[in-house]
């Protein structure tokens, strides 16, 4: 069966400073990645990469087999050849930001339908009705009509996550998503995200949360200085790491 | 286009942007030194003070330049009062006229200027003035003015521009300001791209160098509050 | 006390309004194209952007006016004479005016615009962006809606300037407020009593204006007063 997202040797830098070296990863269906590592280890840029937020200056990408078409940009970095392809791919993939990036001006609600009723087309009706259900799984169905502005940032995390469900992803992207919270909150959002990966998502997470990453994922990957310095089992790379920079991040000495 | 006739009123066009910049200097001057007091009473607390000044500035403000122009130069004529009255020399002369008015419109905008300025003095700063036993009139003098004169410049810049550009109307009241001069050659020799267009050239560049000096101004002066560099 | 002028100020108040609404038409028109040319990464529209808002905040209304207004009677007499036209073609002073008013504060809205968009935050357009949204779909679920909370002042302002820079068309024949006040002041030898009535009339407009634009401002923040 083939591997759900493969993505080989990326590279990518901002001017002269070269933040990935050459990272490759393959996410499985099922997988729970972790990408771990310090501040500008460059596990962010990376995550951006994969839907091309951010657009790398060598590698590649694919998603079920099918290649994600690339061509050179004027400066230097490689942007997607077809628009449309670009679009279906970034539908098929999911993201769910740090700083949640709920559309302010619609309700959670609307927020959550938006995406389902513009890019996938599916009628008011039924999206809403997604989203309701969605909603409720996430513990904020209470909430749907009122405006993010006014709810805690647990809630607006959790009601993004729902926003990313309701696009039936092949693959979740996470991009530090309870760093923005406070320490209270987190919990909640680590439960929903504990969830979806028991129920056999197929989820990449930037993160901190070595808990979460020890307990729920299946495989960590340590960044360092944009390139993979450990990766396994979190079970084994988390606990007995081999590698001395790891060892070290763990103990708390590379912030 | 036919340039020869507008190089022989050079002089004429040199002489109209002189008066352009004289009607500007007494405008600025007598609006900016009755401003300051009025500002002062506008940023007070008790209605008595800020109310009168609140209405100047809403009705001036409210209302163009063009008609607060013609209530002075013609409107003011129709009162037989006024004709008799000592000032009639002055009201009925274009130049007095425009010069009032100028300067009252921009006392308005300037006084709100500065009262803005005021009101945004860090209360901090106000406080630790009064606590060190300054008195009222102290504070006033010593920290807020300074420092709302500071945080003025920029508002003030776009307002100074701003009354450059309002003194074209000079040449409604028959006055050969720059404008004035343009119209003339333009009346005089039928070439309006080449009369208005060198007239835009030259306020332009007299717009051009206000805000040079107004940037300098403001390095020199917002300096303690630029990021450091 | 207006000596049966009223209506006659009345009908020149209808005029102003006109002239000051369909400038600010051309000037929404103008301003959206302008930011767009700023804003965009090629260098030849961003500097066309650049002259055109430095060359309208250096030039007087009235200049630009009057250019627009008799260098277009010069160009559309020449253009009939060569397409063998005999007679002279009188410029209308509403199109000159409106043309001219909104040119200028085309160049004004460039810089509203310009800085309402910059004002919605990154992160909501990636996230469109993100979903598999088209640049143009974000544009107008995401970024539009945005925008206008963020213009809502600054275009408030310019209205509010624009309105009453109306007031020099006057001067190249427009039968506004100004000129029907000028006739009832000339036949009645009142100038005081008919410039204050348009000076009242101008109040009324700004007073509203200034009304109308805080209830919006007031509506567009809704989704984020508690």
């Amino acid at each position: 069966m083939n591997p759900t997202l493969q993505v080989t040797d990326l590279h990518k830098r901002y001017g002269a400073h070269e933040v990935l070296k050459g990272v490759s990863l393959t996410a499985r269906r099922g997988d729970v990645i972790t990408v771990v590592g310090a501040s500008g280890s460059g596990k962010s840029t990376l995550l951006r990469c994969l839907n091309l937020l951010e657009q790398p200056h060598r590698g590649t990408l694919s998603l079920d087999g099918e290649a994600l078409q690339l061509v050179p940009d004027r400066d230097g970095s490689l942007r997607a050849r077809d628009a449309r392809q670009l679009q279906r791919w970034r539908a098929r993939l999911a993201m769910v930001f740090q700083q949640f990036n709920l559309w302010q001006h619609m309700t959670v609600l609307e927020n959550v339908i938006e995406a389902p009723i513009q890019v996938l087309g599916l009628s008011r009706a039924e999206a809403m009705e997604r989203a309701r259900a969605l909603l409720e799984r996430v513990g904020v169905g209470s909430r749907a009509a009122m405006y993010p502005a006014h709810l805690s940032g647990g809630e607006q995390q959790r009601v993004a996550i729902a926003r990313a469900l309701a696009v039936e992803p092949q693959v979740m992207l996470f991009d530090e998503p309870t760093s923005a919270l406070d320490p209270e909150l987190v919990g909640e959002v680590l439960r929903v995200m504990r969830d979806l990966a028991t129920e056999g998502r197929t989820m990449i997470v930037v993160t901190h949360e070595m808990g979460f990453a020890r307990e729920v994922s299946n495989h960590t990957v340590f960044l360092h200085q944009g390139l993979v310095e450990e990766e396994g089992d979190p079970r084994e790379v988390l606990v007995r790491p081999r590698s001395a920079r790891l060892q070290q991040f763990l103990s708390g000495g590379l912030k | 286009m036919n340039f020869d006739a507008i190089a022989q009123n050079l002089p004429l066009y040199a002489a109209g942007a002189l008066t352009t910049l004289k009607l500007l200097v007494i405008a600025l001057a007598a609006g900016l030194v009755a401003a300051v007091p009025l500002a002062v009473l506008r940023s007070r607390r008790e209605p008595w003070a800020r109310g009168p000044v609140w209405l100047f500035t809403y009705v001036i403000r409210g209302t163009p330049l063009l008609v607060q122009l013609f209530l002075i130069y013609y409107g003011l004529a129709q009162f037989a009062v006024v004709r008799d009255s000592v000032l009639w020399p002055w009201l009925s002369s274009p130049w007095f006229c425009a010069c009032l008015a100028f300067a009252i419109n921009t006392c308005a905008y300037t006084t709100e200027i500065i009262a803005g300025a005021i009101r945004n003095t860090p209360h901090g700063e106000v406080e630790a003035a009064r606590a060190l036993g300054l008195s009222s009139a102290q504070v006033m003098r010593r920290v807020v003015l300074p420092s709302a004169a500071r945080r003025a410049i920029p508002s003030y810049g776009n307002e100074v521009i701003l009354m450059l550009h309002g003194t074209s109307l000079a040449s409604v009241v028959t006055l050969l300001d720059l404008t004035g001069v343009a119209r003339d050659v333009n009346s005089r020799f039928y070439i309006p791209f080449e009369a208005f267009i060198t007239a835009g050239a030259l306020y332009l560049a007299i717009t051009l160098s206000l805000v040079g000096l107004f940037h300098a101004a403001e390095r020199r002066w917002l300096a303690h509050l630029a990021p450091r560099s | 006390m207006l000596h049966g002028y009223g209506l006659s100020l009345l009908e020149g108040l209808a005029v102003t309004l006109g002239v000051a609404l369909a400038s600010l038409a051309v000037a929404c028109a103008l301003g959206l194209a302008g930011a767009a040319a700023k804003l965009s990464r090629r260098p030849l529209l961003a500097g066309i952007a650049r002259v055109y808002t430095t060359l309208i905040r250096g030039v007087p209304d009235l200049v630009l006016m009057l250019l627009v207004f008799y260098g277009g009677q010069v160009l559309v007499n020449e253009l009939a004479q060569r397409l063998g036209s005999d007679g002279y073609i009188d410029v209308d002073p509403f199109i000159a005016g409106v043309l001219t008013i909104g040119f200028i504060f085309g160049a004004y809205l460039t810089e509203t615009f310009r800085g309402a968009f910059l004002a919605v935050s990154l992160g909501q357009r990636e996230a469109g962006l993100a979903f598999g949204m088209s640049r143009w779909q974000v544009l107008r679920r995401i970024t539009a809606p945005q925008m206008l909370r963020h213009a809502l002042p600054s275009l408030s302002n310019n209205w509010l300037v624009l309105v009453k820079s109306t007031a020099i068309v006057s001067l190249i024949g427009l039968n506004d407020m100004m000129q029907k006040a000028q006739q009832a002041a000339g036949t009645t030898r009142e100038p005081f009593v008919f410039y204050a009535a348009a000076a009242l009339l101008y109040l009324l407009i700004t007073s509203v204006s200034e009304l109308g634009f805080g209830w919006l401002e007031k509506r567009s923040a809704r989704h984020l007063m508690r």
